[in-house]
């Protein structure tokens, strides 16, 4: 016979499951998860070049696992810094999924690294629902994007820990409006930190460090209005039941 | 296009559902909570799910998405207002304070339909025991 069923599951359950044990995970060994999010192009790589190198120069254990659809390129730059990287290449999957990227951590992730930096698919969209255990999420524009991609992509920069505009070096020649910009922001993220960067121009280099570097000493995140609706796509699911499930990821 | 993951997991998860109840024969519909800010696009959805439900347990049955609008609450001045897309988060009011969100990022399956119990036997004929 026919029967309505009610069942009231929040859909990313697995993957938020998958989060939650990998964020306990990393805390109790001591690292500090970084999720990287921007479309493609914007400057994550040529911006965590220098952070890594900084934070070698610091002492600072510092890890990098780069995702791409495809080419190792990314992980050969990050790799110049001397610290550990680690190339996913995603077999067509356009953002990282937790129990995915656990799987790539097993057995590569050095024992001391106190930080490890993601830098997820480029793709605006898709990564944002995607909770990958980070204790720090930052979305990263460019100058050359325009101002309104605050707008155009709210669940992005609206569940961002921390904003970073990329390549302020040539803002001038694409006349960046960093007050409009500033304030799409603001409009779907209220009181999140927005950081100003250029590799070319050395701007704000180490801020995001400066940043990793304190929530990893337990400075509490910015919380954003969305991340705010008692958990809005639902951590009802006991925690528990996901521990130590294997998360299947599909493209 | 990650709603063809996001099909993929509500059709794992109904599986599962389907499997606990154990005597699940076809799924005719899944109902979908989709809040204006989760992030995921209704029509991309029906699209992925239709494709991915072939050969399982849910071949052919019917998405039914309810778009959950989005709903904010200024801590300050307690004025409620319809945050729209895009999204306005901080308060038309008062300009200033702290935000609640109260509805919105909703992603949930809130139920389904489905066929259970043994298929009910032609009525006529002798089973095969019987004979
Ligand atoms: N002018 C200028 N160009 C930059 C800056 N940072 C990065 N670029 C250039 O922007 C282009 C893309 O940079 P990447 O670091 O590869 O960007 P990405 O976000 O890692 O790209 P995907 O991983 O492919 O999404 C490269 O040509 C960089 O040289 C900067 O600060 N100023
Ligand atoms: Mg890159
Ligand atoms: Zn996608
Ligand atoms: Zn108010």
């Amino acid at each position: 016979m026919c029967r309505t069923v009610d069942l009231n599951q929040a859909v990313l359950a697995r993957n938020d499951g998958a989060a939650h044990t990998l964020r306990a995970e990393l805390a109790a060994r001591g690292t500090t998860l970084v999720n990287l999010l921007s479309s493609p192009g914007s400057g994550k790589t040529a911006l965590l070049e220098h952070e890594l190198s900084l934070a070698r120069e610091r002492s600072v254990p510092v890890a990098a696992l780069t995702a791409d659809l495809a080419t190792e390129n990314d992980a050969a730059r990050l790799a110049r810094s001397g610290a550990s990287v680690k190339q996913v290449l995603t077999d067509g999957l356009c953002h990282l999924e937790a129990g995915m990227l656990a799987r790539h951590l097993e057995g590569w992730l050095p024992e001391s690294t106190r930080l490890l930096f993601v830098e997820n698919v480029g793709n605006l969209v898709c990564p944002a629902s995607y909770d990958l255990g980070e204790t720090l999420r930052v979305v990263l524009a460019s100058v050359t994007e325009g101002e309104d991609k605050p707008l155009k992509y709210p669940t992005a920069f609206g569940l961002a820990h921390l904003v970073v505009v990329t390549k302020t070096d040539i803002a001038e020649a694409v006349d960046f409006d960093e007050t409009a910009f500033r304030a799409n922001v603001e409009q779907v993220n209220p009181g999140v930190e927005v950081l100003l960067t250029s590799v070319r121009g050395r701007q704000g280099l180490g801020t995001l460090l400066d940043r990793a570097l304190a929530a990893a000493d337990g400075a509490a995140p910015h919380r954003p209005v969305m991340a705010r609706q008692g958990h809005g796509h639902g951590h009802d699911h006991a925690h528990a039941e996901h521990a130590g499930v294997t998360v299947a990821s599909r493209s | 296009m990650h709603e063809m993951s996001i099909a993929l997991a509500v059709i794992d998860q109904v599986e599962e559902a389907a499997e606990r109840a154990g005597d699940v024969t076809a799924v005719r519909s899944v109902r979908l909570q989709v809040g204006e800010l989760a992030g995921v696009v209704p029509d991309a959805l029906s699209f992925s799910f239709e494709l991915a439900c072939a050969g399982t347990l849910l071949e052919g049955a019917a998405l039914v998405t309810e778009t959950v609008p989005g709903r904010a609450r200024c801590e300050t001045c307690a004025h409620e207002w319809a945050v729209g897309m895009p999204p306005r988060l901080t308060c038309p009011r008062c300009e200033g304070g702290t935000t609640d969100l109260l509805a919105g990022r909703e992603l949930r399956i809130a139920g389904v339909d489905w066929e259970d119990g043994p298929a009910p036997a032609p009525t006529r004929e002798p089973i095969s025991e019987e004979r």
